[in-house]
């Protein structure tokens, strides 16, 4: 199992990001919010300055490409827990173990 | 005779700004504390009954404790932190776009790539896909959309 992060902010600003909370998975930059449209995760005008960002979501996808697992929250202030993430993980019998 | 200062008024207000204060730095990290904010609720009630509790004291005693004006004030700034609070968490946070057309469990998941923090383009399906000799296939991908800006 892989982690993907994605947001608008550009590679400079998620480097510093990534530093300071030191993560060490794959963080995208979608600055023209290309696959946050193709999601459908659009959210507009709720950045700073009236920028488009996207709203919170996170995908499960398996080897095939397939969406496995998903969850789109109702409140930004609500995400998904780590331990709901790896019950999915478990219940789909993918592998925790990472290849970062 | 000099009258008391009314502590509980100014405490209670302390209590009641605290309160946001306290949820964004410290409870907002916790799922438990986060996903129902039912320490911040907390806090906010104790410094709402501390404000009500020295106001009316201000007005039974009036000859003993200061703060009849103070109280009305800082009761009115505290319920409308309260109030902003609760519009920010309950209502704010939720004005969400619909998503409807987001993949849906058992569809394909749009492939894109984008670059990752060194400037490197990634490619969803080249993650998924097998590499030379097979062995560096990611067995799945969590996608994680954040809303950026940190």
């Amino acid at each position: 199992m892989r982690l993907i992060g994605i947001s608008v902010d550009p590679p400079e600003t998620n480097r510093e990001h990534c530093r300071r909370q030191g993560y060490t998975f794959t963080f995208l930059s979608d600055t023209n919010a290309e696959a946050i449209r193709l999601y459908d995760l659009l959210h507009e005008r709720a950045g700073e300055q009236g920028r488009d960002i996207s709203r919170p979501a996170e995908f499960l996808i398996d080897s095939t490409g397939t969406v496995r697992w998903m969850n789109l929250t109702s409140s930004f202030a609500v995400r998904a827990r780590p331990d709901q993430v790896l019950k999915a993980v478990d219940d789909l019998g993918l592998a925790r173990a990472s290849r970062m | 005779m000099k009258r008391r200062w009314n502590v509980s008024l100014w405490a209670g207000f302390l209590v009641v700004l605290s309160a946001p204060v306290t949820y964004l730095s410290f409870f907002v990290r916790f799922p438990a504390t986060r996903d129902v904010p039912w320490a911040t609720l907390l806090i906010f009630a104790a410094g709402l009954a501390l404000i009500a509790r020295g106001l009316g004291r201000a007005y039974r005693e009036p000859l003993l404790y200061r703060g009849k004006i103070a109280g009305a004030i800082l009761l009115t700034l505290g319920v409308a932190v309260f109030g902003l609070f609760g519009f920010g968490i309950f209502y704010l946070a939720r004005q969400l776009p619909p998503s409807h057309g987001a993949p849906q469990v058992g569809q394909k998941a749009p492939d894109f790539t984008l670059a990752d923090k060194d400037g490197n383009p990634v490619t969803l399906s080249k993650l998924l896909a097998p590499g030379p000799g097979g062995t560096d296939r990611a067995n799945g991908v969590l996608l994680i959309f954040y809303r950026g800006y940190w």
